[in-house]
């Protein structure tokens, strides 16, 4: 998850995206390609409100892949449009010490969001929630998928994840024992021991 | 050619003036090394503990060294009483990094200030029984004001790192640095641990002041000169391995004492800087590190 | 404001306050108001990279003492007009606060903050084995009888200059906080990590600061030789003025360019005060003791206190009333729920 996004540096193999080798690019440039992470633990910048929180992607980022920068209108009705679709434009001036658990996370996705990216990482987003606010999330994440981003989930929450992925990869200590069809996968006795111990 | 007897006189003056920048940086290896706590300070105590020194050595004719020893539990107190109010106001704020560094930075001001009005600036220097006089190898000479406090240097590093890693506390002390939560589920209280390991870490001052002043004429500014060299020394060592510790101070002192010998002393302080740049630059896990 | 209005106003009371003091007549007020024009420069300088992007300089008496003795260099080899000499000032101070980063602004912050430590102490110790800047003797600086602008005495043409840095300074560092840079260095101070995932790029931005503020701290230096006739490597890498420059952002709040300009007002006027009252090393041990004080008890200085009692934009009781109401809001969503 670390060498995707480029917090890291992996020593062998390569991590392609879009056709494109990103061995020596910074996390920054990464996410100016397309690539957006959020962090399992929320790492919102406390200084800012939350719709400011959303401005530093839209600032920084967005406008990389469209080869110009946005002008304040532009970023201020994306700030907007983003909040929105996170349903969190009740909370554009609240700073994140105010936020509730499920409202922080819906920042961290907000936040990656308005980066814009074709590939969203979200890091165990839902940790640590109670079941609606995991549906809510989910159903957010589902409307991402919609609008054409991919995205890889990272999580424990089997429900959550059943509900989500198309597609799904099992790790164990960095290795992988499955990947296909969830349910497929899911079945296999491999997979029920990592989950459930030995 | 230099000769080789300045050669080799160089060199042990080296070796002895590490083993006791070893002693002013082995708190630095606790605090900073294994506890994460930036104490830019360390220095300034360092000098606090030279005055201590001579205040009970100009009063009652008192070993300097021995009177290092005697103000230990003092030391260890002002340590104790410095966490707890840098955790207070700063650790458990989640504020330690910006506003820490600058309530050090504070702490050390105070403490020069603080002794330019009781002391003055003029040098100051202690009667030991060791001042003078110099054990001769054939052409090495040993003095005994350096070779002194290189001897007391190494007993303490080595009771520091038998603490360390013998000592249910020593332990604590270690894996607090890798993981404070783990060790609250075995019903030890992290920030207690901490606390006396920093307690530890300043306390060291007390005896490294007393090194110093036996060493050389002291006055209050002179910390200065002492933090990159703590600090270079501390990284290259590998922060926060006391072995590490004590031979980078011996590799800086060694580059030092020649660079004094051939190029003159007043670059010497410039020297600590340089190896600190470089290491940061292209190992900053340090010459010893994981 | 906007940012045209907000140039002419800074322009204004810098000319009101030059008017004052030439008509006052009195070279005191003159001398000290240089002093405390100079730490308003100072305490923005580090304001930029301390208080904007959250690395902590402690060299600002390298930087300083760099532009002073790039005076002393050009005083003794080819003599420049002072506003030349801060440019020049300005762009090796610049540099060397780039190098320094460039060195040690990739690893944590600690590093580069103990660098900076030690740079003062480094750079101190070639001007003591530089013979041609005097050494550690000191060089003397006679200054010009006449100022080059007709009418005015040096004093009130020095005061000038560091009046034209101080509103320069105060307009440049507004600028950046409303700037996308400043954004970008805001989320470089709250979780660099962060600001990285999204598209910030850190190592830039933290280079632009530094470069901006040692630049800046450059040029306050700059002038200093002419004004003191006296300069030697021991006070002018001072720890007074690395202490004064951290203080008084710290005291006046950090995050909003009025704070630099409030504390180095009221720590500079004090400090001026005190001197000539008490002694300077007690007033040194009051700046000690308030910067202490201040970032236990105030972490957020004069401007935070002032906002937290009426707001940022007027919004303090509202903010109140709504982080009550999320408090309890987080206590029932704190229960975790995993099924498999």
């Amino acid at each position: 998850m670390n060498c995707l996004s480029g917090t890291l540096v992996h020593e062998t193999g390569t991590v392609r995206f879009a056709g494109r080798d990103l061995a020596g690019l910074g996390p920054h440039q990464r996410t100016r390609l397309g690539l957006a992470r959020s962090f399992q633990l929320p790492r919102p910048f406390a200084s800012m409100t939350v719709a400011d929180n959303v401005r530093v992607p839209l600032l920084y980022a967005a406008g990389s892949r469209r080869g110009r920068r946005l002008s304040e209108r532009e970023i201020g009705e994306r700030v907007a449009a983003v909040l929105e679709s996170m349903a969190l434009t009740e909370r554009a001036r609240s700073f994140p010490r105010d936020l509730t658990q499920v409202d922080m996370r819906k920042l961290e996705l907000a936040r990656a969001l308005a980066a814009e990216p074709r590939l969203l990482i979200a890091d165990e987003a839902m940790a640590g929630l109670s079941q609606s606010e995991v549906d809510d999330i989910v159903a957010l994440l589902i409307r991402l998928v919609e609008a054409g981003i991919t995205v890889i989930l990272i999580e424990h929450i089997m429900s959550a994840v059943m509900r989500f992925s198309q597609r799904l990869v099992v790790l164990v200590s960095g290795r992988k024992i499955a990947d296909g069809d969830p349910v497929e996968v899911m079945r296999n006795p491999e997979v029920e021991r990592a989950y459930l111990g030995q | 050619m230099p000769s080789l007897d300045l050669v080799l006189n160089a060199l042990t003056a080296g070796l002895l003036l590490g083993g006791f920048y070893a002693a002013v940086t082995a708190g630095i290896s606790i605090s900073f090394g294994i506890l994460d706590i930036v104490n830019i300070a360390h220095p300034a105590f360092v000098i606090l503990g030279s005055y201590a020194a001579y205040t009970l050595n100009t009063a009652f004719g008192l070993d300097p060294i021995l009177a290092g020893v005697l103000v230990l539990p003092a030391f260890y107190a002002l340590g104790a009483l410095v966490y707890q109010v840098y955790y207070a106001s700063f650790e458990r704020r989640g504020e330690d990094s910006l506003r820490g560094l600058a309530f050090f930075f504070g702490l050390l001001f105070i403490a020069e200030v603080g002794l330019i009005l009781g002391f003055g600036v003029d040098y100051r220097t202690v009667d030991a029984a060791y001042g003078e006089g110099s054990i001769d190898l054939g052409p090495v000479q040993l003095p005994l004001r350096m070779l002194v406090p290189f001897l007391v240097s190494l007993a303490m590093l080595a009771a520091l790192q038998l603490l360390l890693s013998r000592t249910f506390l020593g332990r604590a002390v270690m894996a607090v640095a890798q993981d404070p939560l783990a060790l609250k589920l075995l019903a030890i209280d992290p920030v207690r641990v901490r606390r006396i390991a920093f307690a530890v870490s300043v306390a060291t001052c007390a005896m490294a002041g007393a090194f110093l002043i036996v060493i050389q004429p002291i006055e209050p500014s002179i910390g200065r000169e002492y933090i990159g060299r703590v600090f270079a020394i501390c990284v290259l060592g590998g922060l926060g391995s006391l072995p590490g510790t004590l031979a980078a101070a011996v590799l800086l002192g060694v580059v030092e004492s020649f660079t004094s010998t051939f190029y003159g002393p007043s670059w010497a302080p410039a020297i600590a800087f340089g190896l600190l740049l470089i290491t940061l630059a292209v190992r900053p896990a340090g010459l010893f590190g994981r | 404001m906007r940012t045209s209005l907000f140039v002419t106003l800074v322009a204004a009371v810098a000319a009101a306050l030059f008017a004052l003091a030439v008509a006052s007549g009195s070279d005191y007020l003159l001398f000290a108001g240089y002093t405390v024009l100079q730490f308003v420069v100072l305490a923005t300088a580090w304001n930029i990279l301390g208080g904007y992007t959250g690395y902590v300089n402690f060299g600002s008496a390298a930087f300083f003492a760099v532009g002073a003795y790039t005076s002393v260099f050009f005083h003794k080899a080819y003599p420049l007009p002072i506003p030349v000499l801060v440019m020049i000032a300005a762009v090796v101070a610049g540099l060397l606060g780039l190098g320094m980063g460039y060195l040690t602004l990739r690893l944590r912050g600690a590093f580069f903050s103990i660098a900076t430590l030690a740079l003062a102490v480094v750079l101190q110790t070639v001007v003591v084995n530089w013979h041609f800047l005097g050494g550690s003797r000191g060089a003397y600086i006679i200054r010009p009888a006449l100022a080059p602008i007709p009418g005015l005495t040096y004093i009130q043409y020095l005061v000038l200059v560091m009046l034209v840095l101080a509103a320069g300074a105060l307009i440049a560092a507004r600028t950046i906080e409303r700037s996308k840079l400043g954004t970008g260095l805001a989320a470089i101070r709250d979780d660099e990590v962060a600001a990285e995932s999204v598209g910030v790029p850190t190592l830039r931005l933290k280079l632009i600061a530094t470069t901006l503020s040692g630049a800046l701290m450059g040029m306050a230096g700059a002038p200093f030789p002419y004004y003191i006739g006296y300069i030697e490597p021991h006070s002018a890498f001072g720890l007074p003025y690395a202490v004064n420059a951290i203080a008084m952002p710290m005291i006046g709040g950090t995050t909003h360019w009025a704070g630099p300009l409030i504390g180095a007002v009221l720590l500079g006027s004090l400090q001026q005060i005190a001197t000539v009252t008490i002694s300077s090393a007690v007033n040194l041990l009051i700046v000690g003791l308030l910067l202490v004080g201040f970032v236990i008890v105030a972490p957020n200085g004069i401007v935070g206190l002032w906002q937290s009692l009426f707001g940022r934009d007027g919004q303090g009781w509202r903010r109140f009333s709504r982080s009550t109401r999320s408090a309890s809001g987080s206590a029932d969503s704190s229960r975790s729920t995993r099924s498999a």
